[in-house]
């Protein structure tokens, strides 16, 4: 296994990227926790106009039957129209895919965008669903039965960490 | 010890039964959610698809249109399937028991029991015979407790004041007949208030309130004094016949919450009222549609309230 990739290094050519896809309608939306983070970082080194939306997609999960509600939702904050955007959706990891279709559902109930593009820092593979990143700041081999999850500094550092999903 | 019966063996929430004998951190967490679904009942589309395809069963036993058209919409903002039942008005007339009643909507493939009943105890009897994927939550039972309403009051609370821990909150009435009062005062002494006061005349405070630990006041003016949070309780009309009470008149002279009495407590304190309310009875117009009332904010945060319950009991 090779190691992890130094998490504030990936920013730059990420946000770069994002800079040249974006339009008068773009806006940001990123998912609790991690998404979260990575999307503060991006939405202020892009500039972008709109204030940055925030999104819990607990109330969306497609294993809340197995895996019951989560503890602590947060809560959604989408503080523009959903309509005729073009939304980057930011989250950290792209694994099953599962997260970002809970995600999408969850945006269509606050409009219809006019387009949805998904910025991820890592994609791990092992996608479940039909879903790929259109940005993506580095690809990693991670075992099966590791998390791999993003960690924010009390300095406002982030970093990738390998923990055991156990 | 024998085992709370509304926690399931993993200590998580398998039925809302009262708020007495419930840990702390399984207040916060319905208090937390419903913060999200707070968010949720904002929006243009006011549903999430947690509960799709599972069935909410109102049994209401006992009228009370308020309480049985909010969990029915908490329920249908949680996609679920509700169906309620008058049955004050159907089986049970007809002679059937309570268990059989609950056995025959078990056999239609009901998921969540929201129920309301006279007798104190009605819950805890069905808790304890449905099947284990079925969840029981208490829509008020007699003159015991009603968790969902302590629990709206209480995010309320939370929601105004943001910390329990230097608040005083007065309870002002028929604490006596109250499962509102009692859920609300368990409630909370679990999550620090220091300082918890009842007032109301004699007949309308029950013996031994103080081992709920409360301070008791037969004066509105002592028991308002420095008061962050006032919650007013109904006083039911057929009170007034049992002797309990002089008059209505009377009552409210020296018990309803007038905008003099009122200026007693703090400067920002909140008006509370589980509702529905006598105006001119317990409360005066003027405080009810005045700028310290948050009665009808504890309505839109009850749907949020039941929806984090429905959706935390039927996913344990």
């Amino acid at each position: 296994m090779s190691a992890l990739p130094d998490a504030e290094a990936l920013l730059p050519p990420l946000a770069a990227a994002l800079r040249a896809s974006v339009t008068p309608a773009t806006v940001m939306v990123g998912v609790f926790t991690g998404g979260a983070w990575l999307a503060e970082r991006l939405h202020a080194m892009l500039g972008l106009a709109e204030p940055l939306g925030l999104m819990d997609i607990a109330f969306y999960r497609d294993d809340y039957h197995k895996q019951g509600l989560k503890h602590d939702p947060k809560r959604t904050r989408i503080p523009f129209a959903i309509e005729g955007k073009d939304v980057l959706l930011v989250d950290d990891v792209l694994y099953t895919g599962r997260t970002v279709r809970a995600a999408m559902n969850e945006l269509f109930d606050y409009g219809r965008p006019r387009s949805i593009a998904l910025a991820v820092l890592v994609d791990r593979g092992g996608r479940q669903l039909p879903i790929c990143a259109q940005h993506c700041g580095a690809r990693v081999e991670v075992p099966a039965g590791m998390r791999l999850r993003l960690k924010r500094a009390a300095d406002g550092r982030l970093a990738l960490e390998l923990e055991d999903a156990a | 010890m024998p085992r709370n019966p509304q926690l399931n063996a993993n200590g998580k929430l398998q039925h809302l039964l009262s708020i007495e004998g419930l840990p702390r951190e399984i207040l916060v967490q319905i208090l937390d959610t419903a913060e999200s679904f707070v968010g949720v009942t904002e929006r243009e589309v006011k549903k999430v698809p947690l509960l799709r395809g599972k069935s909410v069963f109102n049994l209401f036993f006992e009228g009370s249109t308020r309480t049985r058209t909010t969990f029915e919409i908490a329920a249908k903002r949680l996609s679920a399937d509700v169906i309620n039942l008058n049955i004050a008005a159907s089986s049970t007339s007809k002679g059937e028991s309570l268990l059989d009643t609950v056995a025959n909507l078990s056999a239609m493939q009901a998921d969540v029991f929201v129920v309301r009943h006279a007798s104190s105890g009605a819950p805890f009897l069905i808790a304890r015979h449905v099947k284990a994927h079925e969840h029981v939550i208490n829509a008020g039972d007699g003159r015991h407790a009603h968790p969902t309403q302590g629990l709206l009051d209480l995010y309320t609370i939370r929601h105004y004041k943001k910390d329990f821990r230097d608040l005083t909150v007065a309870v002002v009435g028929d604490v006596l007949h109250s499962r509102v009062a009692r859920s609300l005062i368990h409630g909370l002494t679990t999550l620090g208030a220091p300082e918890v006061r009842v007032i109301g005349p004699q007949t309308l405070l029950p013996a031994g309130v103080e081992a709920l630990g409360v301070r008791v006041f037969h004066d509105m003016g002592e028991g308002l004094r420095g008061a962050d949070v006032i919650v007013m309780l109904r006083l039911q009309n057929e009170r007034m016949t049992g002797a309990l009470l002089p008059s209505a008149q009377e009552y409210f002279m020296k018990y309803g919450l007038t905008a003099e009495k009122l200026a007693l407590a703090k400067a920002d304190a909140i008006v509370m009222h589980p509702g529905p309310m006598n105006r001119g009875v317990e409360i005066d117009s003027s405080v009810a549609d005045g700028p310290h009332s948050v009665i009808l904010p504890q309505v839109t945060f009850g749907i949020a309230v039941r929806m984090a319950v429905m959706s935390i009991v039927a996913s344990n």
